[in-house]
């Protein structure tokens, strides 16, 4: 049997785990839900004064944005590993870094980029400039994107143990303080019109970054869980 | 030498008549120490709170060292298979979170005195928050992973993970506010504290370090001892 080359082969990876990150269990819904209702629970706790709303409005949505990317990467690996799905990935063409780059990437076209799309309605609802909106989604997109790769590294960590979603979180949380800092930071200093391109900067840093660094840890972490 | 170590017989055969010796001299060093932190002058804005220093400063070192060590450990455990490396990590990790408590708590004594509060959302403050975050998430993924030898290795990988991205934090969260004062004693143009001070800072930098390490080697053989009892124990149920 001939092998199929690299490039069809990661196409076809993609499409399937994208159209199962759409479809399973709910898909993207379940993340939105929750990034619009903890948008709503800040509000009701902290009191309908605009003026407080409006000037936490960056921070608190880069937060939620945070833990809703969370929510939905707690399943990255887990289905595929208990369905030994990884277990014949592993005979085909693509290395295991690949597959796991692979399947954050689809996990970010379909959740990460829909919260993106959201973050600047969410923003703007609680009270900030709707100028803010377009680079609010340019920070939001690149801040996803490390928030998948990094949280794939917990998922893959925490494959196989007990309450590994609670685990996941303690362990990918510390990894999501650069972004957090630097994507909201930069909504405030766009808020009073200081240049954001420096956080900018460093947000696309800290994505390319992980980009490089987050499939070796996940291919080591998935090898020492299949073995 | 770090392969010769990696038999545990031979690690305990070579430590084990070291660890008094680390220990009388910790405890003498420490009691010295002590003496010095007392009889030392008071500072002349922070009088008495000053000695809080003398604990505070050789437990912020310990709590980033000890995740270095951490860190050093794995590599080795990851890489080369290094059976002891894991266990040293092991043994390592709770210290290393109950010294980051302890820098954090004579830190807030220090605190409230000098600044006029217990804790302020200050970059290196919050940098060692996250530091002990760390500690707790690498101490949770070995307590979560039921099989040995699965754990270590998931924990070796976050270890260095997060070894690769703690610079990168600190730096994040120093860039996002500071308030805590820059460093004074490893300096490159030598160190800014006045010397009736360093002394018992040195003094009880080297005490405590002493101590440490024959705190982790204690840890490591007991590990030993421990994985050895597994062993056995399967054994006997198993036939």
């Amino acid at each position: 049997m001939s092998h199929p080359s690299l490039l069809s082969a990661s196409l076809a990876l993609l499409k399937r785990d994208l159209s199962m990150t759409l479809t399973r269990g709910g898909g993207p819904l379940l993340a939105v839900g929750f990034f619009i209702t903890l948008m709503a629970m800040i509000p009701l706790s902290l009191g309908p004064d605009s003026s407080l709303l409006s000037r936490i409005a960056p921070g608190v949505t880069w937060l939620c944005l945070a833990l809703s990317t969370l929510l939905s990467l707690e399943r990255l690996f887990e289905r595929d590993y208990d369905d030994a799905v990884f277990d014949v990935l592993r005979l085909g063409p693509l290395p295991l870094e690949l597959v796991a780059l692979l399947k954050c990437l689809s996990q970010w076209l379909g959740t990460g980029l829909i919260l993106s799309l959201l973050t600047p309605l969410i923003m703007i609802i609680l009270g900030a400039e709707p100028s803010l909106a377009l680079i609010s989604l340019v920070a939001a997109l690149l801040g996803s994107l490390s928030f998948a790769l990094i949280g794939g590294i917990g998922a893959s960590l925490a494959l196989g143990a007990r309450k590994g979603g609670v685990l996941m979180a303690l362990l990918v949380l510390p990894f999501y303080v650069p972004p957090v800092i630097f994507g909201a930071g930069l909504m405030q200093a766009a808020q009073i019109s200081a240049s954001p391109l420096q956080a900018l900067s460093f947000l696309a840093a800290y994505a390319l970054f992980a980009l490089a660094l987050a499939p070796i840890a996940m291919g080591a972490a998935l090898r020492s869980a299949l073995n | 030498m770090i392969n010769f170590l990696a038999n545990p017989e031979r690690f305990t055969r070579v430590t084990a008549p070291l660890r008094p010796w680390l220990v009388g001299l910790g405890l003498a060093l420490m009691a010295w120490g002590l003496y010095l932190c007392f009889a030392s002058p008071e500072d002349y804005q922070q009088g008495d709170t000053v000695r809080i220093m003398y604990i505070h400063v050789p437990f912020a070192y310990l709590s980033m060292a000890l995740y270095a060590a951490i860190g050093i450990a794995s590599f080795f455990g990851l890489i080369f298979r290094h059976a002891l490396a894991d266990a040293a990590a092991k043994a390592i990790a709770p210290v290393g979170a109950v010294f980051t408590v302890i820098a954090l708590l004579t830190g807030s004594l220090w605190g409230k005195p000098m600044w006029g509060t217990w804790w302020e959302w200050d970059g290196r403050m919050t940098s060692v928050l996250v530091l002990l975050l760390f500690y707790i998430g690498y101490i949770a993924i070995h307590n979560a992973i039921e099989d040995e030898q699965r754990a270590a290795r998931s924990a070796a990988i976050l270890a260095l993970v997060g070894l690769i991205n703690l610079p990168i934090i600190k730096f994040s969260v120093e860039w996002w506010n500071t308030l805590h004062q820059g460093a004074s004693v490893f300096r490159a143009d030598g160190p800014t504290i006045a010397p009736a001070m360093l002394w018992p800072l040195f003094v009880m930098i080297a005490a405590t370090h002493i101590l440490t390490a024959w705190l982790i080697l204690v840890r490591i053989d007991s590990e030993i001892l421990a994985r050895k009892y597994r062993a056995l124990r399967a054994r006997l149920s198993y036939n």
